[in-house]
């Protein structure tokens, strides 16, 4: 017989509304009490019934954009804010670090505010006293520990912060970009912890803007878009189609904005990407080859100019780029329009979705016109490897 | 059935905070001890704070009201009278003004950290506690100094007058520290009935001057079952031996004062009920 491992949280129907009040004083509600009082109230629902069963043992990553609810979602599951409709039922301790040092006095002494933060997490006096050595070490602030923490660096106030809730030995731990502090070496520290915690089969929720930090390391992923919940499932998934959310709402965005007045000059009208042999809005395999062809315009003097391409990962991080001065091509002069066209041979890019930032610029290097995000390309899903780079790994033991 | 059924449900959600209180227990001790360590941090005199506002106090009214505007006749050891009534005053004041500010003051550990909220407002009364303790001790120096220490059987009014303090302070603690989530008028608010109460109790007048002045009459009633008074009146007839057979004290005022405690718990469970209503939504609203 197996046994499904048992529910640690249940949410039911859950909705959250808020309610925006402009008028906060007595004399302000007293003038525009009753009907009117109505008009200064704005209220939008941040959370729309949603489901949620979480079994032990995993780890759940929550994404969506800016104000999707993730963190509200997280915040009813933690019982910190109480949801308008639908229930949520919990079991066993839960450490909520969705801010690190919440509860740090300034004026007390790092000692005593581990006591005071570790109590308020859930520990005892013996217990706190027990892992006191395990937090100093992990910490690693030394004997910083007896000054007051209004004299620590931001950075060793949130190691020591993330050192007493690691070691509240929660059974639900949940975490809301927290992990994006402190230097490298203590995010490795951090992140080591966290799988330490799914080996010893506690559950995880984590709300990320990382997504690679999600398919890394959740099992299962949330994504929320205007307080529902999209699709539940797998990480990757869930991440191509966060994607495609916030591709849409960009092109939405820039279908918004008015299109200005153009200067005279030289224009980048358009872009499109697309694999050599394919058309565009194909994926681009590792080992094909890419086209990016450039529409461009004149309505000046333009002497000598430079065309610039750059490609970002969903991320935002750079990845590639190159210009016609460094392939030392001499472009001349135009009025009117012109296509140009970049082949970039044999790409070997991880998976994910590019993006392509063309630039105009002058001899000098001084932009004349930037198209940021003019195209973007995808690249399937390859399932051996991760990261920006595509290459094929193999592996032998070697023995000793 | 629909009476019953509400009733009992308040009864267990009651219930069930009182345990989930006192299961962070160790927190609230910490909390107190975070507010008694905060409040003087790095300043060389530390503790002395607490004494120096009550001490001058004292000075201030035993010299302009006691000397300048001869309140002092017919009250002997006038000092030791302020000084008792003082006491239970800043107890409660304290109680009341701290809780009112606790829950905004914490804002940041609201928000973040599910807590039973109602330890803040108790933390308050636990450091208001803890002062009013260090100005007891003084008190009875006091009491030992001037000849007249507190060794009768009086000394028990003490009890229930400190107890209706503490069931009124904290159940006005708990609603107004709700309250002030709402409206931040609240805290302005507490200051200025504050400052009514510690005139509209007998602790730098005696009580037998405003019967003199309003007679015995519904007035004169209002005036003595309001909690604060009987709790004066309570401390001073247990620490002001002095001035037992000087002046009149309010018949039956044991019976008042056990009347006021009780009024006063079915007002904290009440209030309390008021609190577990708003703190749902506490975390958005700071």
């Amino acid at each position: 017989m197996t046994t499904s491992p048992p529910i640690v949280v249940q949410a039911r129907g859950v909705s959250k509304r808020f309610v925006v009040r402009k008028d906060n004083s007595i004399k302000e509600r007293l003038v525009t009490f009753g009907r009117l009082g109505r008009r200064h109230r704005k209220e939008f629902w941040a959370l729309r019934d949603v489901d949620l069963t979480i079994t032990a043992g995993s780890t759940i990553g929550l994404i969506g954009h800016n104000g999707s609810g993730k963190s509200t979602l997280l915040k009813v599951i933690g019982g910190i804010i109480d949801p308008t409709d639908g229930d949520v039922s919990r079991r066993g301790r839960i450490a909520a670090l969705l801010e690190l040092g919440a509860g740090f006095h300034p004026d007390l002494t790092g000692r005593e505010n581990v006591f005071l933060n570790a109590s308020i997490l859930g520990l005892s006096r013996i217990e706190t006293q027990d892992r006191l050595p395990d937090i100093l070490a992990f910490a690693g602030i030394g004997d910083f520990i007896d000054t007051q923490v209004k004299f620590y660096s931001s950075g060793m106030y949130v190691r020591l912060a993330f050192a007493v809730a690691v070691h509240t030995d929660p059974d639900l731990l949940l975490v809301d970009e927290v992990l994006a502090v402190g230097d490298e070496a203590f995010q490795r520290k951090c992140l080591d912890k966290i799988r330490s915690f799914q080996q010893e089969g506690r559950t995880i929720i984590l709300v990320s803007h990382s997504l690679g930090q999600v398919t890394e390391m959740c099992d299962r992923a949330v994504l929320l878009n205007k307080g529902e919940v999209v699709y539940d499932g797998e990480p990757a998934e869930a991440v191509a189609q966060f994607r495609n959310i916030l591709e849409n709402r960009r092109l939405d965005d820039v279908a918004k904005t008015p299109d200005k007045e153009p200067e005279p000059g030289g224009h980048i009208e358009s872009a499109v990407a697309s694999p050599v042999e394919g058309r565009p809005g194909d994926p681009v395999p590792p080992g094909s080859d890419l086209r990016i062809r450039i529409q461009l315009s004149n309505d000046a003097d333009m002497p000598d100019w430079v065309c610039a391409i750059q490609l970002d990962n969903g991320l935002g991080q750079i990845v590639y780029g190159t210009t016609t001065k460094r392939l030392d091509v001499a472009l001349s002069p135009f009025t009117g329009t012109r296509v140009v066209e970049y082949i970039l041979r044999d790409v070997h890019f991880g998976t994910g979705k590019y993006f392509v930032n063309v630039s105009l610029m002058d001899r000098f290097g001084r932009h004349l016109h930037d198209l940021p995000q003019a195209c973007s390309f995808d690249v399937p899903d390859y399932p051996l490897a991760v990261g920006t780079v595509h290459a094929r790994p193999e592996f032998a033991d070697l023995g000793d | 059935m629909v009476g019953t059924t509400t009733y009992s449900k308040s009864l267990s959600g009651a219930w069930r905070s009182l345990k989930d209180i006192h299961a962070h227990r160790e927190m609230l001790g910490l909390l107190v001890r975070r507010d008694l360590k905060a409040r003087y941090k790095d300043s060389a005199l530390g503790f002395v704070w607490t004494l120096i506002r009550p001490l001058t106090q004292l000075a201030i009214y035993y010299v302009v009201i006691g000397k300048f505007l001869s309140a002092e006749r017919g009250i002997p050891d006038f000092a030791v009278y302020i000084f008792t009534g003082l006491s239970a005053y800043s107890l409660f004041s304290e109680i009341v003004g701290g809780s009112t500010a606790s829950i905004v003051g914490n804002a940041g550990l609201i928000k973040k950290v599910y807590l039973p909220r109602e330890v803040f407002p108790l933390a308050s009364v636990g450091s208001a506690l803890f002062n009013f303790g260090i100005q007891l001790v003084i008190l009875l120096a006091a009491t030992i100094a001037v000849g007249q220490p507190p060794l009768t059987i009086e000394i028990l009014y003490a009890i229930p007058s400190l107890l209706v303090i503490l069931a009124f302070g904290t159940a006005l603690g708990l609603l107004l520290s709700a309250a002030n989530v709402y409206l931040r008028d609240i805290q302005y608010l507490v200051e200025v009935m504050l400052l009514i109460m510690l005139w509209a109790s007998p602790v730098v007048y005696s009580w037998e001057m405003v019967k003199n002045f309003a007679g015995d009459g519904l007035l004169l009633e209002i005036y003595t079952n309001n909690p604060m008074t009987l709790a004066v009146l309570g401390f001073q007839r247990a620490f002001w031996v002095g001035g037992h057979d000087a002046v009149a004290y309010p018949e039956d005022l044991l019976l008042r004062l056990v009347i006021a405690f009780a009024v006063g718990v079915v007002l904290l469970f009440g209030f309390q009920r008021v609190f577990a209503r708003l703190q749902g939504n506490f975390a958005q609203e700071l």
